[in-house]
């Protein structure tokens, strides 16, 4: 068996390709954070951040295909090793059945993260292809623009998420999203060899924490500009 | 029948190695063609079939169980014991030897034992290079510990799993045998009958435990490592699984069977708790170490043990043996607390118990230490009493343990039947009346990996291959007999389950000749159990099928052969008329309550032959010369 | 007190099963689970029907052939535990006690609560052993060893091999034993010579059993009656990484 053959068809070669797509993705979703957090610093940074963005398609284009073969990796070894779990119990326990141990994160990661895949399309629909007839604001995001004449990230953003249902599916799906990092950041460096008794339960922890404060992160922006941030754009 | 012991001549020390010299080889490329056939996967069993297949035969192997690895040997926690001398404290091959032989109360052969001290230190250094992870000290070298009141440190222990880890190394080998198709292993498989061909042992009769298969098996010999047959008592330490089917089948074939009187009753047991127990659970003898054993000076004392005042106990074990104290050898403890409880001064529900309190070793070790030293035994001690043994002492009772007896051997551990060879607790050779602490690990490996591999060679080569096809008449009417008392006990349908019987006749072992025997006890045992046996055939009730897996049939045809054979058990216990180790015949004491042997009449081995059914099998002595120690009396005082 | 048994009865690996209730009553809080069995059975034998079949053993937690799940948990769920050393005091009078046998497609039930554990057996054979024949070793003292290493060697080694990791996870999968085997050996100098060709070996001959794959849950460790740490699957994973990217 060759080493690629390995990856993709051993058990724990599968489990390498989850684990280094996960850490790939969760380093983008930091780094997504952080761009997006530039909303709180004003309408000129955030608008200058997107227009870096789109004028550098020589960055921009292969962080975008890199991220989409970690996506299919990573549900693509999701995938497979559901489908081997379930075939490894052919006949279930009767309602008795207890998962000691196991926390509700790990034992729904499957579910997390085909809901976070959902939410990723529209996501992408939403704010990047930015189709006017899933933004329920009836407007069209590609006419808005600044002062500067480029396009307003702050003013597409706001009026995104003031509609309550558009931020209410986003909350649940970060919700989700962190409960699927608060587990797959621990496990990640388990199913990699890297941990070890003494780091374990406290990778575990920053794990779950790390989680959590990319929720506030990502939450905090839909929540203000319900709450009215930056409602002065939307006259 | 002869009974030719071919011990070799010359000084004991060097037996071995000229026996080795003078014992027939195999060629190399003779080796494939001779087939042998192993029973049990224990110590002994494993370690033989995997180093018989890397020497080269064919080998096949069968267990009860579902795995090798779960063979009872698993269960021994203490440690094996090996004249290394690591600790620099005196102790040597000639030590080693000296202290088994004494220890087996001058009832055991000198040649065998030397040999099983000059081996045990190969053991040790094959167990480590299979991956035995023995304790160590911080300078990485291995780590001993003083065991069973020996004066040397010389027991090497894997925290309290020695037996397990040992197993699991021979385990190992025998699973990289089983994965380089030099064994096939037959688990879940039970030997039901020997095959003799022209008076050798050429095959064996089995059923398959999950379809009820009944199969033949052929071979050029046959190695039995099943084990010892302390079940006869029922409550004993031995898995429930245990039995004496396989040895006492073979008897009935024609192997004599020696000294079935020598059972080991060890003194640290959990107490019965009642009528459903099914098995007793032995905690490390190391207990005695740091624990002392009392029970209150007043008969029927009703009173809970702190509210018993130091004054008004009576530490027993350090009163009677001041030297040895509660590290006194299991047979003299044993005896000891049973000696107390039948005095009425016996602790817990139905006075079967004696305590084994840790008070004065926590005050001077701290609770720390002691949970260090013990702290496994006393959470295993909870989960069973559901009692806190550092808040109350903990209560212990004797339990059978071991047995010494087994198939006679000679010094090539073949039985009278030749192509027959019998290895560890199934055989009687190494430690006479009574087995020291650690030493059974150290007897299995020894004849599992050095000793059978090279005599199985010397009866190959002066017997050509010839292994008879299983369409010999003698494997089918072997198989024909199995198949009826299959039939016969599904067929019987009477009032009484097989776990009735064992249970009573377990109790009547245990009560006429457990730890104390005397003539009349053993008489009317003699006259009950062929009553019970009687009733059993006919009154027993076993359901299921022949032809699926029947625990109930299982345990039934165990139970039968456990009938017959605590008979002969309690036979040879009136016939021994000396006590000697775990033998006590109560008309043999002294004064003071200690055993007397009879080295004048008794110093002999009691073989016993087969004469068919209903009739008293014949003794045959082989006598027990002593050139290389002097007989004494043991003296614990 | 008394006892109501949910019990899955299967003739045979090839028959469907189903639960049977049977009442167990005089239940003594001093037996242990399976004596508790081991009285049912003897009314079902008196009953003159077939007894529930199930494995045991020595019966006093070490070798590994108790095997059943007791209300949804393999061995009954309580600490360093097996079945046969969990007394009846942990059940409350009244109580409804399911009890089933290790499900995992590898597994499979030969009768009632009875399963084949061979598959372990097979992996075992695939590499978990040093590859020493008898005799020609050398002396015992001869390559020092770390007390801590001898020791993570035991914590690993004192796997018992009764497949309560693969019944306990939602996956069924097997990788606390083959990891527990496996570290056992890799740690010690004397198995460290075939560590590479140990892990890939057992790695391929455990995903050819079928048995799932870990997901880092945890229930293998908490059920497990030795207490086997996760951290050994930590090491067969970066184990079987290095091995496999060195190309072998």
């Amino acid at each position: 068996m060759n080493i690629v053959q390995r990856f993709f068809q051993t058990s724990l070669g599968k489990k390498y390709v989850m684990a280094l797509t996960g850490l790939a993705l969760a380093v983008f979703v930091v780094g997504h954070l952080i761009g997006n957090l530039q909303v709180f610093l004003g309408r000129e940074m955030i608008n200058a951040y997107g227009h870096f963005l789109q004028s550098t398609p020589e960055l921009i284009w292969p962080a975008r295909l890199g991220l989409l073969a970690c996506v299919a990796l990573h549900v693509w070894s999701a995938v497979r090793l559901s489908a081997e779990n379930r075939a490894a119990r052919p006949i279930q326990y009767s309602e008795a059945y207890k998962p000691i141990a196991a926390s509700y994160a790990s034992r729904t990661m499957l579910m997390s993260g085909l809901i976070i895949a959902a939410f990723i399309v529209y996501h992408l629909l939403h704010f990047t292809v930015q189709t006017q007839a899933i933004n329920l604001t009836g407007k069209d995001f590609h006419t808005l623009m600044d002062a500067k004449g480029r396009h307003d990230v702050f003013a597409m953003m706001v009026s995104g998420f003031s509609n309550p249902f558009v931020s209410g599916f986003y909350v649940l799906a970060m919700t989700l999203l962190c409960l699927h990092l608060s587990h797959g950041l621990g496990a990640l460096f388990q199913s990699l060899g890297l941990r070890n008794k003494a780091w374990s339960p406290v990778i575990e922890r920053l794990g779950r924490r790390a989680a959590w404060i990319i929720w506030l992160g990502y939450v905090s922006i839909p929540v203000s500009i319900l709450c009215g941030f930056g409602k002065e754009v939307m006259k | 029948m002869k009974l030719d012991a071919k011990i070799p001549s010359g000084p004991v020390a060097q037996k071995w190695e000229k026996h080795k010299f003078n014992l027939k080889l195999v060629n190399p490329a003779n080796k494939r063609k001779f087939e042998v056939i192993v029973v049990g996967t224990g110590l002994a069993g494993a370690s033989a079939a995997a180093t018989l297949a890397e020497l080269g035969y064919v080998v096949k192997t069968f267990c009860f169980q579902d795995s090798p690895r779960r063979a009872h040997s698993i269960a021994a926690q203490g440690g094996i014991n090996a004249a290394k001398n690591y600790q620099n404290d005196g102790d040597s091959v000639h030590r080693l030897f000296y202290d088994t032989i004494k220890g087996g109360d001058f009832r055991a052969r000198e040649a065998n034992v030397y040999r099983l001290a000059q081996v045990s230190v190969n053991i040790i250094d094959q167990c480590v290079a299979q991956g035995v992870p023995f304790a160590r000290e911080y300078g990485g070298l291995l780590d001993n510990r003083s065991f069973g009141g020996a004066q040397v440190s010389r027991t090497f222990y894997a925290r309290g799993q020695t037996g397990q880890q040992l197993l699991l190394g021979a385990y190992q080998a025998l699973s990289r045998q089983i994965g380089l198709g030099t064994v096939t292993m037959f688990p879940r498989t039970e030997m039901l009958d020997l095959v003799l061909v022209d008076g050798h042992a050429k095959g064996i009769v089995v059923r398959d435990l999950v379809t009820g298969k009944i199969s033949s098996h052929a071979a050029d010999a046959v190695v039995l490592a099943t084990g010892g047959y302390g079940n006869v008592f029922y409550l004993s330490t031995n898995a429930v699984g245990c039995n004496v089917t396989a040895a006492y089948r073979a008897y009935k074939k024609g192997a004599a069977f020696a000294n079935p009187c020598y059972t080991q009753i060890h003194p640290t047991c959990i107490p019965v708790s009642g009528d459903h127990q099914s098995k007793l659970t032995l905690m490390s003898e190391s207990l005695r170490n740091d624990g002392r054993v009392w029970v209150s000076k007043k008969k029927g004392d009703k009173r809970r043990s702190q509210e018993i005042p130091e004054a008004e106990r009576d530490y027993f074990l350090e009163r009677k043996y001041p030297s040895f104290g509660n590290l006194a050898p299991r047979d003299i403890s044993s005896r000891a607390a049973k000696e107390a409880c039948d005095d009425g001064r016996g602790v817990g529900p139905g006075g079967l118990g004696v305590y084994l309190d840790f008070a004065d070793s926590i005050k001077r070790l701290s609770q720390e230490k002691i949970q260090e030293r013990y702290g496994n035994l006393f959470e295993m001690y909870e989960r069973i009493t559901g009692e806190n043994a550092y808040q109350q002492p903990m209560r212990i009772y004797p339990a059978v343990h071991y047995t010494m007896g087994g198939l006679w051997v000679d010094y090539n551990l073949m039985s009278t039947i030749p192509g027959l060879f019998v290895l560890g607790e199934a055989n009687f050779s190494d430690h006479g009346a009574n087995r020291l602490g650690a030493s059974a690990l150290m007897q299995g490996l020894a004849d599992g990996y050095f000793i059978l591999p090279y005599t199985i060679g010397d009866y190959f080569a002066s017997n050509k291959p010839a292994k008879p096809s299983t369409s010999h008449p003698e494997f089918k009417s072997a198989e024909e007999s199995v198949t009826g008392l299959t039939k016969r006990l599904l067929s019987t349908r009477g009032k009484r389950t097989v776990r009735s019987f064992h249970r009573e006749l377990g109790q009547i072992m245990w009560d006429k000749c457990g730890m104390a025997r005397s003539e009349a006890s053993l008489k009317e045992a003699l006259s009950r159990i062929p009553q019970l046996r009687e009733e059993f055939y006919k009154n027993v009730n076993v359901t299921g099928e022949a032809g699926s897996l029947n625990q109930a049939l299982e345990h039934a045809g165990r139970v039968a052969d456990f009938l017959e054979f605590g008979e002969l058990l309690c036979l040879d216990a009136l016939t021994r008329n000396e006590s000697c180790g775990g033998h006590f015949r109560v008309e043999h004491q002294t004064e003071d309550g200690e055993a007397r042997r009879d080295d004048e009449k008794c110093s002999h081995v009691s073989a016993w032959e087969y004469q068919g059914s209903g009739r008293q099998p014949v003794l045959h002595k082989e006598p027990l010369s002593y050139e290389e120690v002097k007989m004494s009396q043991r003296s614990y005082k | 007190m008394k006892l109501t048994l949910k019990v899955w009865r299967q003739k045979d690996q090839e028959s469907p099963g189903h639960f049977e209730t049977y009442q167990a009553n005089d239940v003594s809080p001093d037996m242990s689970f399976l004596e508790m069995l081991d009285v049912v059975n003897e009314g079902i034998i008196d009953r003159g029907e077939d007894a529930i079949a199930f494995d045991s053993d020595c019966r006093e937690g070490i070798c590994g052939t108790c095997s059943v799940v007791i209300n949804g948990m393999p061995h009954g769920g309580h600490r360093a535990t097996t079945a046969c050393q969990l007394h009846m005091r942990h059940f409350t009078d009244g109580q409804t006690i399911y009890i089933e046998p290790w499900r995992a497609k590898p597994f499979p039930v030969l009768k009632d609560l009875v399963v084949d554990r061979a598959a372990f057996e097979r992996i075992v054979q695939a590499g978990g052993f040093v590859s020493v024949r008898t005799g020609g070793t050398p002396d015992a003292n001869a390559i020092p060893i770390p007390k801590e290493d001898a020791d993570r060697a035991m914590d690993a080694a004192a796997c018992i091999g009764c497949g309560a990791c693969v019944a306990a996870c939602k996956n069924a999968s097997a990788m606390l034993f083959v990891a527990a085997k496996a570290s056992h050996l890799n740690t010690l100098p004397q198995g460290k010579v075939e560590k590479d060709r140990r892990v890939l070996g057992m790695v391929a001959a455990m995903d050819k059993e079928g048995f799932g794959n870990c997901t880092v849950t945890g229930s293998c460790e908490a059920v497990c009656p030795k207490e086997i740490s996760l951290d050994f699957i930590r090491q067969l994973n970066g184990e079987y990484l290095i091995a496999s990217l060195k190309g072998k």
